[in-house]
């Protein structure tokens, strides 16, 4: 008997019961879409996760910080010097695997008032206006501060939304976008005039659903989903990079210098120490061999003194790899302990059809079917429940992970064609082991017996 | 050389302690053309002896040669080829697939054999016009009578050419007119020339056959 009359068979006897077949593949049905829809979560969340690394500058940003001295020199720690402008000019000059370095020089507490208003941004720097490039900025409104302004240390700032929000209003509370290009800010004494707004930062996931609020009428005003509240209100890991984006203030370097800095030193000794300063590298790729470039730099300008980290987003990276690993892991456990349940059920319900079926198998055998006939009749019956249970169950997955997308806060559910192949060879997989047992029993009957049962 | 030839066949069962010897020690040869009856009392062993005949079964004892070729030495794959391609087996309870048409059933054995559609639906078509039951293809056995039932159960046996055809009392679950036609079937097909062994307890009909064996016991009682 070939394999083709063997499906013919295995279609045939499904479709004369086809509620106890139905159901049997409930639990393959279940399985599949649990094992896609779980990994269509899991690429989810990885996607905003990669989508936040990017947005602090993707794999190819180094920092670079003042450290801790290592144990070996910390007699040395009256000559660190910390990281300086010296490093900057260092680094441009003789680190050619890297093509942009950025100084950031940090105010903290800069409370921010404008006349009633005040408010104390997450991050407020001095930088050069190459930050742009290097922090992943876009200033949506207004311009980025230049050379001159940095030359002539003017007293410019760009801000982000939220700073806009909390000190001129929220366009979702006040209906309509304000854009305080022009207006004055005092910032410890000193005041600033905005000449540039940043783009509003947040996820594509949020994104979404601030468009799919715009297009639903405001139900009854009370509750308008806020765009600030719809990132600050929940922390997952990805939001945070947001909303600490949309928080940031960026000054030119030599006004946070001249204005903060020259007179702040403890006994009037100007702190000329950088906070962080960040290089842009040419290739992700030869990411080890740049950072030995780096630190030998750095070395040089340190004389020696090892007081500096250098801070790759590898570690990060490194986190959402394995982060998505263990999440696929679990689910890709539980997923599979439904498919193993569901051939649990085939098997089941296989050994009680051919309970059934017994004097059908002793006819056949006794007209010629040989034992691998009727072990190939019975395996391939059990493999084609499997099989459709799991070609029905990828398209519920369909439907579930559309489901999940309108459940899950953060991270829109990807369904991916890999997990689908799987999750369908898989079911194959499960329909053959379930068919095993049963396959094995109706093929060893002996023919005499089979059709002397009644 | 026969066709059939048993020598010394014996089977035995073991029930509890006890020894069952459904057939004991029996010889018999089978020659290519015949048409033979075989007679007796219930439990004389006749389905026994049928089974072995038949290679559905395998002899506790003695020798068994069909077509030349030694069956305790044939493998459970070569026993099922020759059930499906040198023997024709007739049941007493017909042993259609209720699930399948009269030509799914007819078409079966060839379905082991490895035949294309086409060739498939051709012999069957073939048998069962030799069994008048042309106009009856897509039936199910349920909607047919005892009779039709039994002439589809002798198309399938017939539909691989067999060398020859086993009969276990074909005619013990019809009426007596219509285990006549069957009869008269059989009767035709030896006298085309097939080989046939039927089981019977009626001795009319065994009186009716060439050739009569006697089963008593699980022994031949009469050789002839
Ligand atoms: N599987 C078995 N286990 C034990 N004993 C068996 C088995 N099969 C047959 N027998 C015994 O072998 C003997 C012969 O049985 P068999 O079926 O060949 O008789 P029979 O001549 O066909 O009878 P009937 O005319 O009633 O069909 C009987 O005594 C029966 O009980
Ligand atoms: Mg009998």
């Amino acid at each position: 008997m070939n394999i083709l009359n063997a499906f013919a068979i295995g279609f045939k006897e499904i479709w004369a019961h086809k509620f106890r077949s139905a159901l049997t593949m409930l639990g393959i049905i279940l399985g599949v879409a649990s094992l896609v829809g779980m990994s269509a979560l899991v690429k989810g969340i990885e996607n905003g996760m990669r989508e936040a690394l990017i947005a602090v500058g993707g794999l190819e940003k180094v920092r670079i910080e003042e450290g801790d001295l290592p144990a070996n020199q910390q007699h040395l720690a009256d000559e660190a010097v910390g990281v300086t402008m010296d490093d900057v000019y260092a680094l441009q000059r003789n680190a050619n695997m890297v093509h942009l370095v950025t100084p950031e020089m940090r105010l903290r507490n800069a409370l921010m008032t404008h006349g009633s208003k005040s408010y104390n941004p997450y991050y407020f720097a001095g930088t050069w206006p190459s930050a742009l490039d290097m922090n992943q900025h876009t200033v949506q409104y207004g311009r980025m501060f230049n050379e001159v302004d940095d030359e002539n240390a003017r007293n410019v700032c760009v801000i982000g939304t939220a700073v806009r929000d909390a000190l001129f209003g929220n366009p979702d509370e006040t209906g309509k976008e304000i854009i305080p290009i022009g207006e004055k800010v005092n910032v410890q004494g000193e005041v600033f005039t905005i000449i540039g707004m940043f783009q509003h930062y947040e996820s594509e996931q949020d994104a979404k659903k601030r468009e799919l609020a715009k297009l639903q009428p405001p139900a009854s005003g009370t509750n308008s989903p806020a765009r600030q509240k719809s990132s600050f209100g929940k922390h997952s890991s990805s939001s945070y990079v947001f909303m600490w984006k949309n928080s940031n203030v960026y000054v030119p370097l030599n006004t946070m210098w001249l204005k903060f800095r020259t007179a702040a030193g403890s006994n009037n000794i100007p702190d000329a120490r950088l906070t962080s300063l960040s290089v842009k590298i040419r290739d992700v790729n030869s990411l080890d061999p740049t950072i030995r470039q780096l630190r030998n730099v750095l070395m040089m300008t340190h004389h020696g003194i090892e007081d500096f980290n250098v801070q790759t987003q590898e570690d990060w990276a490194d986190r959402i790899n394995s982060a998505v690993a263990s999440a696929r892991m679990s689910g890709g456990l539980i997923s599979l302990i439904s498919l193993l349940v569901g051939g649990i059920g085939i098997t089941n319900i296989m050994l009680a059809s051919i309970t059934e079926r017994i004097r059908e198998i002793g006819i056949r055998k006794a007209i010629g079917a040989t034992y691998s006939d009727i072990f190939i009749q019975i395996l391939v019956e059990s493999v084609v429940i499997a099989i459709i249970g799991g070609a029905v169950g990828l398209i519920a997955s369909i439907g579930l992970v559309e489901v999940l997308s309108h459940v899950s806060k953060d991270n829109t559910p990807v369904i991916t064609l890999s997990s689908m192949i799987i999750a369908f060879a898989f079911s194959a997989g499960v329909g053959v082991l379930a068919g095993l047992i049963p396959a094995f029993k109706a093929a060893k009957l002996d023919p005499i017996q089979a059709l002397r049962y009644e | 050389m026969a066709l059939v030839e048993l020598r010394n066949v014996s089977k035995i069962y073991h029930l509890g302690g006890e020894e069952i010897r459904a057939l004991d020690d029996v010889s018999l040869d089978i020659e290519a053309g015949e048409f033979i009856s075989i007679i007796g009392p219930s439990g004389s062993g006749k389905s026994t002896l049928m089974h072995i005949l038949g290679c559905l079964d395998k002899p506790s004892r003695g020798t068994m040669k069909l077509d030349g070729t030694m069956i305790e030495n044939a493998s459970a794959r070569e026993l099922a080829q020759f059930r499906n391609q040198k023997i024709g087996f007739v049941f007493q309870f017909f042993n259609l697939l209720p699930k399948l048409n009269v030509l799914q059933n007819v078409e079966l054995p060839m379905v082991y054999s490895g035949k294309s559609a086409k060739e498939r639906r051709d012999h069957a078509v073939k048998a069962l016009k030799m069994v008048d039951l042309e106009n009856r293809m897509k039936h199910r056995p349920m909607q047919l009578s005892g009779g039709q039932q039994q002439r589809v159960a002798i198309a399938r046996a017939l539909v691989n050419d067999p060398k020859i055809v086993f009969a276990d009392e074909p005619t013990g679950n019809l009426d007596s007119k219509t285990g006549e036609t069957i009869l008269t079937l059989f009767r035709e097909l030896s006298a085309a020339g097939r080989t046939i062994a039927l089981v019977t307890h009626d001795d009319e009909i065994a009186a009716r056959t060439p050739r009569r064996i006697e089963i008593r016991d699980g022994k031949i009682a009469n050789a002839q």
